[in-house]
C-alpha cells in the first residue's frame, strides 16, 4: 500500500537500527540508559506492534507518555458522561474507544445496555447529523482529545451555529498537552532525557509551542510520525542531538507537520475555545491550565451548562499505579494489578482500556520469549 | 400477491390464518420448491438409505443470521443464511444437502424486501445443489426484532475415510487461508457505520464446498474451519484449544485487499479479527501443503489462497511481524472499537 509500506521496510529498519547503535556509542555514558518519552499513545502502539523495543539496544528506554486522551480521562468525568446519557430524550455520542472506559458506575457500554441511547460515532459531524435527524432530542457529542481532535469539534460547533441548531451540545473534555509536559518535568523524581513529540497533534499546532521544553528544561525534542521507520529515524535524530550536545525542536514528520501548524484549524479553535483554569487527568491529578472549554460565543452549545451534571470526585482505583506509569516512574508490569485482576477483559485503570494505553499495549503485544512459538 | 412494493409484513402474516398461508404459498413454496418441501407435512422426510450410501456419518449444523444491513455488496442476509450454515456443514468434508429455514420477521418489513431475500436464498441453494426442505415463519411486533432474522440448520453426509478435525492437528503442520482476509467484515462495517468509503469492497459471501471437494482427495488434510465471526484469529484460538498445539502466522504472508487494508489502517483495526463469509482456514501436513494450495488456487473461490503459518507445540497463537519479532495474538475482548486519532 502506497505511503504505508515504504515506511515499514524491514531492510531500512535494520539499517536505521545499526545507525542508532553506532550513534549511541558516542552519547556520553552519564546519560545512559537514555530515557525517551514518546508522548503520544499512537507511538506507544507502533513501538509494540512492530516489536521495535526488541530491536533497540538496552541503553534506550521508553517512557510511555500521557498523550492518550482516553487513558487520562478521569473517572469523575466519565460519571458525568453517564449522568448526561441517562437524561430522557438524550442521545449521547462518543468515539469508540471511550465506550469501554470504566467509571464508578460502569462504562458507557454498560449505560447503553441499561437502555441509555449511547452511540458510537466516527466524527463530530456524525453527531451533528443525528441532531438534525432528531430535532425532538438533545444530541450530545463527547468531545475528547488533544489538539488533534479539537479542530473537528470546533468546526462542527460553528456549523451547528450556522444551522441554528438548538438541540446539539458538546460535552467538552478537550485537553492541551504542553501544561502537562511541563508539569511532569517540574516533578522531582521524573527522569526524561528527551521527547518524541506527537505527529498529528503537531500537524495542528506546529512545532513552535514546544519551545519551552528546550528553553526552560533543556530537553532535545523530535516531532515524530507514526510508522516504524518514522520512529526509528526520529530516535536517531534525537541521539545525534545528544551526541552533538545540541538541544532543539526538530521535525522528522515534515511531510505532514508545518512549523506554523494548520492556520485554518488554529483560527477555528481560537474562536470556539477558551482555556479553563485547570483540568483533572487520570493518574496525574489536577493540572493548571490544561483544560479547554467552549468560549462565551459558543456557550449555547455547552452540555455542561445545559445539563449541569453533578461535580463528583472519584478516586483512581486503590493499589493501581496508573499515575506512576504515565509519568514514567514505573513500567506497566511493575503495577501489582497488571494482568490480574487488571486486563483488557476487566480493565481497572484506563491505561488498560484504550488500545493506545501503555498497559493495553504491554498486554496485547507481549512478546514471545525466544524459543517459544518458533 | 397484490402490489408487493407498498405491502408490508403484518402480524397477520404470522397468525396461522389466511395471510400466513398466502405468504407461504406465494413466496416460500414458490421459490424454495422441491419434492420434499411440497409434501407440506410438519416435518421433512429424508431418504435414509440414499444418505447411508454416501457415507457413515451425518454432519449437522445450525446458525442464526441477524446482520445489519440486510442487503450489502456481495450478498444479503438470505444468501448468508444458506451459505453460512452450508459452509459449517462442509468443513467436515461433507457435501451440504438439506437446509431448514426459520424466519423471524419484524412487523412492517416491506414484502418486496422479503421477496428479494427469499429469491436470493433460493438462488444460493440452487447453485449449491442444496434443498430447503422445512421451514417456519414468525412475525413479531415492530421493534421486537430488526427487520428479519433467519435461522438455518443443515445436513450433509461425510464421505467414508474423511476424519478431519482439530484433534488431528500436529506440530509441523502448515496453515493455509483460502483467500483474502476480512472482506465481509470491512464491507459491513463501512455500511453499518456509514463510513462512506467508496471503492470495490464486497462481502466474500460464497459457498465453500467446491474448495472442500478439491481438498478431499489430498492425503494429510487435518482440519478445516470457516473463518466467520472473530475472523482467522478466532479460528486459530479454537484450533489451539482443541489440539493443544501452537499456531504462528506470518503477518507478511496474510492476503488482504488494498481496500480492507485501507479500512484497517484508517481505524486502527486488524484484518485477522474481521469476519469472513467465504474463507476457510485449512491445516494440512507439511507434505500436503503444496498440493492443497494448488488445488485451492485453481478454483474461483480460492485464487488468492496462501500459506500463512505453521503449527508448533507452544499451545499459543502468535504472529510474526515484518520486522522479525513475534507476539501473542490475543482474542479481542469485545467488538472492535476504532481509535480516536
Amino acid at each position: 500500500m502506497q505511503y504505508v509500506d515504504e515506511f515499514r521496510d524491514p531492510t531500512l529498519a535494520k539499517a536505521l537500527v545499526a545507525q542508532i547503535e553506532k550513534t549511541l556509542a558516542d552519547v556520553p555514558d552519564a546519560l545512559k540508559p537514555l530515557q525517551v518519552m514518546e508522548v503520544c499513545g499512537g507511538h506507544t502502539h507502533t513501538l509494540f506492534k512492530y516489536g521495535i523495543l526488541q530491536l533497540l539496544p538496552d541503553d534506550i528506554e521508553f517512557v510511555h507518555g500521557p498523550g492518550c486522551p482516553v487513558c487520562v480521562l478521569p473517572k469523575s468525568r466519565l460519571d458525568q458522561c453517564i449522568a448526561i446519557a441517562e437524561q430522557p430524550e438524550t442521545i449521547f455520542c462518543t468515539f469508540g474507544d471511550a465506550m469501554r472506559v470504566p467509571g464508578s458506575k460502569g462504562s458507557l457500554l454498560d449505560a447503553r445496555a441499561r437502555g441509555c441511547d449511547v452511540r458510537m460515532v466516527y466524527s463530530p459531524m456524525d453527531a451533528l447529523e443525528l441532531a438534525q435527524k432528531h430535532p425532538d432530542k438533545q444530541v450530545v457529542f463527547f468531545a475528547l482529545g488533544f489538539e488533534t481532535t479539537m479542530p473537528a469539534t470546533a468546526m462542527t460547533v460553528q456549523q451547528a451555529q450556522r444551522l441554528g441548531l438548538t438541540n446539539f451540545k458538546i460535552f467538552c473534555q478537550h485537553i492541551t498537552i504542553m501544561p502537562t509536559l511541563t508539569a511532569l518535568l517540574n516533578q522531582d523524581d521524573v527522569r526524561i532525557d528527551g521527547f518524541l513529540l506527537p505527529g498529528h497533534l503537531s500537524m495542528i499546532i506546529g512545532t513552535k509551542p514546544y519551545q519551552p521544553l528546550v528553553d526552560d528544561f533543556a530537553k532535545p525534542c523530535v516531532v515524530t510520525g507514526f510508522e516504524p521507520l518514522d520512529m526509528l529515524q526520529a530516535l536517531l535524530m534525537l541521539l545525534v542531538q545528544f551526541k552533538e550536545r545540541r538541544c532543539e525542536i526538530e521535525n522528522q514528520y515534515s511531510r505532514v507537520v508545518a512549523d506554523d501548524g494548520n492556520p485554518n484549524a488554529l483560527k477555528a479553535m481560537a474562536e470556539v475555545y477558551s482555556r479553563k483554569q485547570q483540568s483533572e487527568w487520570r493518574g496525574l491529578g489536577v493540572i493548571e491550565g490544561s483544560g479547554i472549554a467552549l468560549s462565551d460565543a459558543y456557550a449555547a452549545f455547552d452540555a455542561e451548562a445545559y445539563f449541569q451534571p453533578q461535580q463528583v470526585s472519584a478516586c483512581d482505583p486503590e493499589g493501581s499505579r496508573c499515575g506512576d506509569v504515565l509519568s514514567g516512574r514505573c513500567k506497566p508490569t511493575d503495577c501489582p494489578l497488571f494482568g490480574k485482576p487488571c486486563s483488557p477483559q476487566n480493565a481497572i485503570g484506563a491505561l488498560m482500556v484504550s488500545s493506545e494505553g501503555a498497559c493495553a499495549a504491554y498486554y496485547h503485544y507481549r512478546t514471545v520469549p525466544t524459543g517459544e512459538g518458533q | 400477491m397484490t402490489d408487493p412494493v407498498t405491502e408490508r409484513v403484518t402480524l397477520a402474516h404470522g397468525s396461522g390464518g389466511q395471510s400466513m398461508q398466502k405468504l407461504i404459498d406465494e413466496l416460500f413454496m414458490r421459490h424454495f420448491k422441491n419434492d420434499t418441501l411440497c409434501q407440506q407435512e410438519d416435518q421433512a422426510r429424508l431418504p435414509l438409505k440414499a444418505l447411508a450410501e454416501m457415507g457413515g456419518e451425518l454432519a449437522f449444523s445450525t446458525d442464526s443470521f441477524v446482520i445489519d444491513p440486510i442487503e450489502f455488496p456481495g450478498g444479503d442476509i438470505g444468501k448468508l443464511a444458506v451459505y453460512g450454515t452450508a459452509n459449517d456443514v462442509a468443513m467436515s468434508g461433507a457435501k451440504p444437502l438439506y437446509l431448514s429455514c426459520g424466519f423471524i420477521l419484524e412487523e412492517g418489513l416491506e414484502l418486496a424486501t422479503l421477496a428479494r431475500i427469499v429469491v436470493s436464498m433460493a438462488n444460493a441453494a440452487n447453485e449449491a445443489g442444496i434443498q430447503i426442505v422445512t421451514g417456519d415463519t414468525k412475525v413479531v411486533p415492530k421493534g421486537a426484532a430488526d427487520k428479519v432474522f433467519i435461522n438455518t440448520s443443515g445436513i450433509g453426509v461425510i464421505p467414508p475415510g474423511i476424519q478431519w478435525g482439530a484433534k488431528q492437528i500436529q506440530p509441523g503442520d502448515r496453515i493455509i487461508i483460502s483467500g483474502t482476509l476480512g472482506d465481509h467484515g470491512a464491507t459491513i462495517l463501512n455500511l453499518r457505520e456509514g463510513l462512506g468509503l467508496d471503492g470495490t469492497m464486497r462481502s466474500d459471501c460464497q459457498h465453500l464446498y467446491p474448495l472442500v471437494e478439491a481438498l478431499r482427495p489430498i492425503a494429510g488434510v487435518r482440519a478445516l474451519r470457516d473463518a466467520t465471526r472473530g475472523g482467522v484469529n478466532a479460528v486459530l484460538h479454537e484450533f489451539a484449544k482443541s489440539s493443544g498445539c501452537g499456531f504462528q502466522i506470518d503477518e507478511a504472508a496474510l492476503p488482504v485487499t488494498p481496500e480492507v487494508r485501507g479500512i484497517c489502517e484508517l481505524l486502527g483495526l486488524e484484518a485477522v479479527n474481521f469476519a469472513n463469509e467465504g474463507k476457510l482456514v485449512a491445516v494440512v501436513a507439511e507434505q500436503a501443503a503444496e498440493a492443497a494450495l494448488s488445488a485451492l488456487r485453481k478454483l474461483p473461490g480460492g485464487t488468492s489462497a496462501a500459506l500463512m503459518g505453521d503449527v508448533n507445540s507452544s499451545g499459543q497463537v502468535t504472529i510474526k511481524n515484518t520486522f522479525g519479532g513475534s507476539r501473542w495474538l490475543d482474542l479481542p475482548t469485545s467488538e472492535p472499537m476504532p481509535r480516536i486519532c
